[in-house]
């Protein structure tokens, strides 16, 4: 095995292990920022470690063993200077000699510890940047590193935004609580819209050569399978979880051999992930039970529920979609709502209908520098027959993506129209 | 990616203890909690099962108890993860639950990524 190997199969141990560990130590500290330091050690620990001893036969245990080590250290360090680490300390200690089965430590139920964890990491008080970071890093236990790298920004960045959340955590003084009822409600907006927001930075990759970057993706659907666990009353978990699961299940048609992006309508259905589909309609089905059916998320997932259930594009319920879309453009304000909603009314209606929606987002400022809005009116002059139009529409955007790929492609669908 | 364990083991153990039973199943919770686990099950004894079988160019139909199986598969588990890795370790935490609480079993837990995966 090389150094390399070894590094990625601690890593692959780690990502086990770490929420249990967190988990744990944040219950014993009853301080998130303090627990995910300790935690980070014991990895460091294990990096130094376990290329030359071997990853030991019960890893989770020699990680828990460690991170409370330096714990108690921690505590005795502050000992002198507050007499509430010293009850703690000794309260470990107790904890310690009265559970010596910490090696088989399976046991404990971490869901609601994990909740709680989950609210911290996303905490309202962050920026939306700083919760993705920080979520992806505690909940997930990505390195700092795996989260550069997937968001394509240096490293330090990332290092910096966990810095600074994690000390406005402590300095807050609220790095732990759970949100009960009502509140959890609301909360819960919070979390979800950072797992979102993580999930669509993979899936419509904004910046860079790839259109895609599956990590991310995956991160996010799984966060949202951590959700509906943990929170599994909420119908707008499931909305989003289905949301994901129904837009993840296209991943394999999306792109083709080249890496070229593929437009839902030409994908080649048999590549969708039916096991996939299938998840996220039951999800769907949940939220719905649950008395969410006019949820944003659930909305959403409900649309891309009516392609993933067409069998070929011409069987799409166009105006299923677009009375779904009205339904979510009166839920939230939105002008990409309405540009959404003009392509679905331009596939039940036809295209002039479409046109009267588009015109009338000409002049949002929100859409000012927003490729998309270009490329759909594009594509409604092509269908009038007004391609001199058409073809300015598709150059126009094409200058405002940021994605080469997607450059690409709007360059040529305005080559591709009739002179 | 999405992975299959494929439990397999030379002959049977008789049933489980019921540390095994509950560690086991310890561990499936915490791996759905997780996001992980998305499908799992055990399979009753391959002598109650059947093979629909092609043998030179001819189809036939038989019925267990199949005297030459070598290796029986006892249970599947579908998970997503990050990695082949990722896969590894958690099969490797899984089959020492086998050690630790079933003694005397013997197996494989076979790890193979789907052809197709989500993300």
């Amino acid at each position: 095995m090389t150094a390399a190997d070894a590094h990625r199969a601690i890593l692959a141990v780690w990502r086990i292990e770490q929420p249990r560990l967190i988990t744990s130590l944040a219950r014993m500290l009853r301080d998130v920022p303090l627990a995910e330091d300790l935690t980070q050690e014991a990895l460091l620990a294990a990096l130094e470690r376990w290329p030359a001893t071997g990853v030991p036969e019960r890893p989770g245990a020699w990680l828990m063993a460690t991170a409370k080590r330096r714990a108690l250290d921690h505590l005795r360090r502050g000992q002198m200077l507050a007499r509430k680490h010293e009850m703690l300390a000794s309260d470990m200690e107790q904890e310690q000699q009265t559970m010596p089965d910490w090696d088989t430590a399976l046991d404990d139920d971490i869901g609601d510890e994990l909740l709680r964890l989950v609210f911290t990491a996303c905490h309202p008080l962050l920026s939306r940047e700083a919760r993705a970071a920080l979520a992806l890093r505690m909940i997930c236990g990505l390195t700092t590193e795996e989260i550069a790298r997937a968001f394509l920004l240096p490293e330090a960045t990332i290092a910096q935004r966990i810095v600074r959340a994690k000390r406005t955590l402590s300095e807050s003084g609220l790095g732990y609580e759970t949100p009960r009822g009502e509140e959890l409600s609301e909360r819960l907006s919070s979390v979800l819209e950072v797992v979102y927001l993580i999930f669509n930075e993979g899936y419509t990759a904004a910046r860079g050569e790839h259109w895609l970057r599956p990590q991310l993706c995956h991160e996010a659907v799984r966060m949202g399978r951590v959700l509906i666990s943990i929170a599994p009353h909420e119908p707008e978990a499931h909305g989003l979880l289905a949301l994901m699961e129904l837009n993840a299940s296209r991943t394999a048609a999306r792109t083709d051999a080249a890496g070229e992006p593929i437009l839902l309508l030409e994908q080649n259905r048999a590549l969708w992930d039916q096991l996939q589909i299938r998840r996220g309609i039951q999800a769907l089905g949940r939220a719905r039970e649950l008395g969410g059916a006019g949820g944003f998320y659930v909305l959403q997932a409900a649309i891309i529920a009516c392609h993933a259930q067409a069998s070929t594009a011409a069987q799409t319920e166009w105006s299923r979609i677009s009375g779904l879309y009205a339904e979510l453009a009166a839920l939230a304000r939105s002008p990409i709502i309405e540009l959404n909603r003009a392509v679905a009314v331009g596939m039940a209606e036809g295209p002039e209908a479409a046109l009267v929606i588009v015109d009338g987002l000409a002049h949002e400022p929100a859409l000012k520098t927003y490729h998309l809005l270009g490329s759909v009116r594009g594509d409604i002059l092509q269908k009038l027959g007004r391609f001199e139009e058409a073809r300015a529409a598709f150059e126009a955007a094409a200058e405002l993506a940021g994605n080469r790929r997607e450059q690409d492609l709007l360059r040529r669908r305005a080559a591709e129209l009739p002179a | 990616m999405r992975f299959m364990f494929i439990v397999k083991s030379a002959h049977p153990f008789g049933p489980p203890t019921p540390q095994f039973l509950e560690a086991m199943n310890k561990l499936a919770d915490r791996e759905i909690k997780a996001g992980r686990l998305l499908d799992n099950g055990g399979l009753m004894p391959l002598a109650t099962g059947a093979q629909v079988r092609i043998t030179d160019g001819q189809l036939s139909v038989v019925d267990g108890p199949f005297v030459e199986a070598k290796e029986v598969i006892g249970g599947y588990a579908t998970f997503e993860l990050q990695s082949k890795e990722e896969a590894v370790a958690a099969a490797t935490e899984f089959m020492q639950l086998h050690k630790d609480f079933f003694p005397g079993w013997e197996g494989t837990c076979e790890v193979r990524a789907f052809a197709h995966t989500g993300p």
